[in-house]
């Protein structure tokens, strides 16, 4: 699967109290919960967001409360994929469950600016970074990861009895 | 090579002799635990996935404490759902309004977590049982409703920093400023993926509540867990809450640990984290003049008797600074009773300061005091990223409770030597 978009740009420690704000927790609604995505880190996300779009972090990113929100936030206002040089874990396990793309790549993390336009090939774990006309490598998933992915989520994956 | 603590406990619960650090493992959970925000999302999940049984209605716990009770018509909605959620499945530690406290206060004190349990928990502090000999460790709420339905949870194991405590804290240092002077030397991504093992003999001078404390805080650092050597002071903690057998995991002399950390208790000042990461570490005496509107005392991380028991020493016969709010949360019911008998409440309300039922209420600004434009609190709470509060400019520092009631009379950061 091959996902392309313009990149939105953030530095380390993204936490999920600015990816989605503790005041907006009384819904569950994505929908609802993508109308406030990274409101206190960039009030202007919500606006430029367009399907297929990327959001690049440094370290840490996700890092913080537990909240599946936050991935939920991010996948339902049309991103398709978050990349960072690290991920807290919790939010790195909670994209993964809810089938948010998610790379760990040092490299991309350092060389993508804001606004550049890239493409990601997720079964080969390559970047490409169309705007610099650069490539990065990141590494596949291990394969009870990937069928949790190819069922789109876990539940999925344990509805289905692919783990 | 040996296996750590948390190596130990996760081998046993996985049904194998031998672990090393990197292997993807399913391993069998004693307890899952559920919020009134993460639980919705969990049992969305559940239905929609047509689970219609979970593994154990003994083994899952459903406490209602972030917006309860009830702060708006959503979480009370969120509520309701959970409500019925528990008593279709017959959920037996279902904890509502009344009963409830901030989950990690409440678990340990129900003898719900004893030593060699395997938690989950759709909250990220759920690391806090490792105070007692336990690997625990936060998930989303996905992890939750698989966790629920079949009662395992994939892991991959992780490997461990050692941190060896010697000495003894001096007055007004607490199990917060410990590990407020860790984060600030690990950082908040110091620990990522990795498990915390606290041991040492210095370990006999941290009472079973700043061990809570400090082990609730290891997410900071990034961690995936946080653990202390089961000792005499867990022993009797644990008989003195629970009946369920528990399991003592002591880790290999051989065990391989990436880092190791000697640290001198004795050392160690009272220390405040400034805005906006808990990192930013600060003892005491190089905080400087910072005014503040707010003080928060309370939370999973100090809302605990001990806690309240040093606000208490501090206030009496004293008031709150003029244009500072001091809120006083005890973390559970048994928390709040207690300092109803003890007379901890009276002293609290003379001193000026307000004294709410149990809920996380502020920590995470849901509400029971948000802060506006421009404010700033201490708090013996948590987390002081940008807006977790309240307004985006406003200004959380963390603080143990000595120093955060110290700054309630003071009207500023202060230690209680100052006041």
């Amino acid at each position: 699967m091959k996902l392309s978009g313009s990149v939105f740009k953030y530095g380390s420690n993204v936490d999920t109290d600015v990816i989605i704000p503790a005041r907006y927790l009384n819904s569950s609604d994505p929908r609802e919960l993508a109308s406030h995505c990274m409101e206190d880190i960039d009030k202007g996300f919500v606006k430029k967001v367009k399907a297929g779009d990327v959001i690049v972090g440094e370290k840490n990113f996700g890092c913080g409360s537990s909240r599946e929100h936050a991935p939920i936030a991010i996948k339902a206002s049309g991103v398709s994929c978050v990349i960072a040089a690290t991920f807290a874990r919790i939010f790195y396990r909670n994209a993964i469950n809810i089938g948010l793309p998610i790379l760990e790549c040092e490299e991309a993390s350092r060389r993508i600016s804001d606004g550049d336009e890239i493409e990601v090939d997720l079964a080969a774990g390559m970047i490409n970074n169309k705007t610099k006309g650069e490539t990065y490598k990141s590494l596949p998933f291990p394969e009870f990861i990937q069928n949790i992915i190819d069922s789109d989520g876990l539940l999925n994956a344990v509805k289905a009895k692919k783990i | 090579m040996g296996m750590t603590m948390t190596q130990k406990i996760l081998a046993a619960h996985a049904g194998l002799e031998k672990v090393v650090p990197g292997q993807l493992i399913e391993a069998r959970l004693d307890l899952v635990l559920g919020n009134d925000i993460t639980s919705p999302v969990a049992i969305n999940a559940f239905e929609k996935a047509e689970l219609d049984t979970v593994f154990d209605k003994t083994k899952i716990a459903l406490v209602m404490d972030h917006f309860t009770p009830n702060k708006d018509i959503k979480a009370a909605e969120q509520c309701k759902q959970v409500r019925e959620f528990a008593k279709k499945h017959g959920i037996v530690n279902y904890f509502d309004v009344g009963q409830m406290g901030v989950e990690h206060a409440l678990l340990p004190e129900k003898g719900l977590v004893v030593p060699g349990n395997l938690v989950i928990g759709a909250d990220s502090h759920t690391c806090t049982y490792g105070a007692l000999g336990a690997f625990s460790t936060g998930v989303g709420s996905t992890d939750m409703a698989a966790g629920m339905a079949r009662g395992v949870c994939w892991f991959k194991v992780p490997s461990a920093v050692k941190f060896v405590l010697r000495g003894k804290p001096r007055k007004w240092v607490s199990g917060k400023d410990v590990i407020l002077h860790i984060i600030g030397m690990t950082g908040v991504d110091g620990m990522l993926y990795k498990s915390m093992e606290f041991t040492g003999d210095g370990l006999k001078n941290l009472t079973a509540e700043d061990r809570l404390c400090m082990a609730n805080m290891a997410i900071e650092a990034g961690a995936k867990n946080g653990i202390f050597e089961v000792d005499d002071v867990t022993v009797k903690y644990v008989k003195e809450h629970s009946t369920k057998p528990y399991t003592v995991y002591k880790a290999d002399d051989d065990a391989e640990y990436e880092n190791t950390y000697e640290i001198d208790l004795s050392q160690i000042k009272p220390t405040v984290a400034f805005p906006h990461l808990p990192e930013n570490t600060r003892t005491i005496d190089e905080c400087g003049d910072v005014k503040i509107h707010q003080v928060i005392i309370g939370s999973c991380t100090n809302g605990r008797i001990e806690d309240l028991r040093v606000a208490a020493e501090i206030l009496k016969g004293k008031k709150v600074a003029d244009g500072v709010r001091c809120i006083i949360i005890p973390a559970t019911q048994k928390v709040y009773l207690d300092a109803v008998n003890e007379g901890l409440v009276n002293i609290f309300i003379e001193s000026g300061c307000a004294v709410s039922t149990p809920t996380c209420g502020p920590c995470l600004g849901g509400y029971m005091g948000i802060l506006a434009d421009g404010e700033r609190a201490v708090a013996t709470t948590n987390r002081n990223f940008v807006g977790r509060m309240g307004h985006t400019g406003s200004e959380v520092y963390l603080a143990g409770p000595a120093v955060a009631t110290a700054s309630a009379v003071a009207g500023g950061i202060a230690s209680p030597d100052e006041i």
